[in-house]
């Protein structure tokens, strides 16, 4: 589904990703760690298409395509998802108006008809479930007085309400208190299916309880320096990061 | 008669001289008195140049020179007004009453309903109400003098009268409708006289629009004297072809708790300048000034609005906002005055520009003169391309980037729509603002409020 090659990315000449090789196949979960500034939300970001990171070398192949050649919007519809760090707040865009128009343009790319009001409120409805949304927060403006946790939930709603292939969730658990990270991650499971793959960023092993991955990887200083199965989460979790560290100098 | 070449101050004075006798015709003794102290003010101080801090973003000696004619008697125009009203949308029932070039425009010069409700020709109220005019016309707007309401003062010879007795409440909005007929430059200038007692509500909608191609300068003053515990409702829509100059001067008067609100969008017009003049002289009052410029080549928008808290426990707010696009230019300067018994005072601005291109530009002033100590005011403004991040956000999810501009902007500009409080006419302006947006909004031959769907 999503083969990265070599990736190198750097923000004002400053080089942040230094050479990523990752392989992603359908129906599996990646977790991404990592200590901070290690370079997990410019990878995230990057393959989401945020145009102020540059390529300056490397390829992301992704379904046989070059991603990287394709605008954020098209990235998108071809079924790539980015959950926010940090969700923005937008003061007078409805979440209602946002998630219509963003569902029927997927829609008309796959060339299908706009959905009508009455059909779209009642996928909405089903899906606000899914992540135990108050049904008031949709009658808002997107994320505006939203608390971190409301606006982390959004996020997995708007992944709900997309159906993507390859959901990039970063940092989802950050700020979350234990109930609400229940149920973000729930809403992550419930939505996970063979066809569709997902990476998940995290400083923490405890959103891994829930969400179960198949690979886990260890970011650090721009390379993945580590690979292995969901126990090297726990080992990491034990051991801190200076294991890693330690075990590279 | 017609003036061609209207050069400078002398020029100006020299054809109000030359054309008294017809100026004055119709008038009754106590406007022509106010013309001849008018004059004198304009020849007094001329026009404002631009050292002249209040008109230093527009440059309105300019204005006043170019080739424009002026008009002393009204056009016969057959004006049909179903012709102008093509389609009418039938949520928005309005009263609508015309101008043409200035002059009310209707068989009947006076309207008088059963409750004394009482909608006409200035110039034929200012006869019959002799009375209301010694009170109220030309009260507010002398304090300080300015040269462009003198000019305005002394030429003008009709406009819209409205008085609304004590305790009469108008459920129906008012609809004024500003035409320009002519197949020469004009200088067109109107003079509008609101009166709402105590107790008294209406709601007034102004809408500026042109049917020449030529260009014409509109110099429209408006004074609105609000009783106490009166409520008024004041939207001015302009949406004039971009050879057009519009000067609008609005004069406000409020009494002991009364609330008013006035709304100011600017779709489209050359040059504009809008003056807002308020004075709370009664507590507890409430004011509020709100606007939207939508502007793109080469025009230019310039808002000033002056707040003069004269009496204690009054609120006001100014909201202004405004997105330039191409070589567009605007200014916006925005005045808080205090004196010194006004305790309690509550004053806040803001004024928020979106600038899409690097030509556009943007001057923004906030004026505070603080004279008591026990008040509450603030201000902001800011300047600023449309935010990368929201952007970025909006297209993440599959939202094409000219459509994620439009939804940013469109959610910018509500913030003043949002405070229409005539709801059809706030979807009508939700609807011509978003079509504004998209560049589907031109020039048309119909009033865009109550017929932009031909």
């Amino acid at each position: 589904m999503l083969v990265i090659k070599d990736l190198h990315v750097s923000i004002n000449e400053k080089e942040i990703l230094k050479g990523i090789n990752l392989e992603i196949k359908p129906g599996e979960i990646h977790a991404i760690m990592g200590p901070n500034g290690s370079g997990k939300s410019t990878l995230a970001s990057v393959l989401a298409g945020r145009e102020i990171y540059t390529v300056t070398s490397g390829k992301v192949i992704y379904e046989g395509k070059n991603l990287l050649e394709m605008t954020p919007e098209k990235r998108a519809k071809e079924g790539i998802f980015l959950g926010f760090q940090y969700p923005i707040e937008i003061p007078g865009v409805s979440m209602v108006n946002f998630m219509k128009a963003a569902v029927n343009e997927h829609r008309k790319y796959k060339g299908l008809s706009p959905l009508s009001s009455s059909d779209f409120l009642k996928i909405m409805r089903e899906k606000k479930q899914l992540v135990e949304i108050d049904s008031q927060l949709t009658n808002r403006s997107v994320n505006e007085g939203f608390s971190g946790g409301e606006k982390k939930k959004n996020e997995i709603f708007q992944m709900a309400m997309l159906e993507p292939k390859l959901s990039i969730l970063d940092e989802t658990d950050s700020g979350l208190d234990i109930d609400a990270l229940r149920i973000v991650a729930n809403g992550v499971t419930k939505l996970k299916t063979k066809d569709n793959a997902c990476i998940v960023i995290t400083h923490y092993q405890r959103l891994l309880d829930y969400i179960i991955p198949d690979f886990v990887h260890v970011l650090y200083e721009g390379k993945i320096v580590k690979s292995g199965g969901k126990e090297l989460a726990f080992e990491l979790e034990k051991k801190g990061y200076d294991w890693i560290k330690q075990e590279l100098e | 008669m017609l003036i061609t070449e209207t050069k400078n101050k002398e020029y100006f004075v020299n054809i109000y001289n030359e054309n008294l006798e017809e100026i004055n015709k119709n008038s009754s003794e106590l406007i022509k008195c106010e013309r001849n102290k008018a004059i004198q003010d304009f020849q007094n101080i001329g026009f404002p140049d631009k050292k002249n801090e209040k008109y230093k973003y527009t440059n309105i000696e300019s204005i006043f020179n170019s080739n424009l004619k002026c008009l002393f008697n009204p056009v016969s125009a057959n004006i049909n007004l179903d012709e102008i009203f093509k389609c009418d949308v039938p949520e928005l029932d309005t009263n609508i009453f015309i101008t043409v070039n200035g002059w009310f425009h209707d068989n009947e010069l006076l309207k008088i309903s059963e409750k004394g409700f009482i909608i006409g020709s200035l110039s034929e109220a200012s006869k019959k109400y002799p009375e209301l005019f010694e009170k109220y016309y030309n009260k507010f707007v002398n304090e300080e003098p300015d040269a462009i309401t003198s000019l305005n003062t002394a030429f003008a010879q009709d406009g819209v009268f409205i008085y609304v007795p004590e305790g009469v409440v108008i459920e129906k909005p008012i609809q004024i409708i500003n035409l320009v007929v002519s197949d020469e430059e004009l200088l067109i200038n109107q003079k509008n006289l609101v009166i709402i007692e105590n107790r008294g509500e209406a709601k007034i909608i102004v809408c500026d629009h042109s049917l020449t191609p030529y260009k014409f300068l509109y110099n429209t003053v408006t004074e609105v004297f609000a009783g106490q515990n009166s409520r008024v409702d004041y939207y001015k829509v302009q949406n004039s072809h971009n050879h057009s100059t519009q000067i609008s001067s609005t004069f406000i008067c409020q009494k002991d708790n009364s609330n008013v609100l006035s709304d100011i969008i600017t779709l489209h017009g050359g040059l504009i300048r809008n003056n807002i003049n308020v004075l709370l002289d009664g507590k507890d009052c409430e004011n509020f000034v709100g606007g939207l410029y939508l502007v793109d080549k080469f025009q230019h928008v310039d808002n000033y609005v002056s707040i003069d808290h004269a009496k204690p426990n009054c609120m006001s707010r100014q909201v202004f906002r405004g997105v330039l696009d191409d070589n567009a230019t605007g200014a916006f300067n925005g005045k808080i005055l205090v004196r010194k018994d006004s305790q309690h005072t509550n004053a806040y601005q803001t004024n928020n520009n979106i600038l899409l291109t690097n030509e556009a530009k943007i001057n923004t002033k906030p004026q505070l003169e603080i004279y008591a100590d026990d008040v509450k005011c603030s201000h902001g403004a800011t300047v600023g391309q449309l935010d990368e991040d929201a952007l970025f956000y909006l297209r993440s999810r599959g939202i094409e980037y000219k459509d994620a501009k439009l939804l940013l902007m469109f959610a910018f500009a509500h913030e003043i729509i949002k405070q229409i409080r005539v709801e059809p006419l706030k979807d009508r302006i939700n609807e011509l603002v978003e079509k504004r947006l998209r560049g589907e909004l031109s020039r048309c031959n119909c009033c865009s409020i109550n017929c932009g769907k031909q």
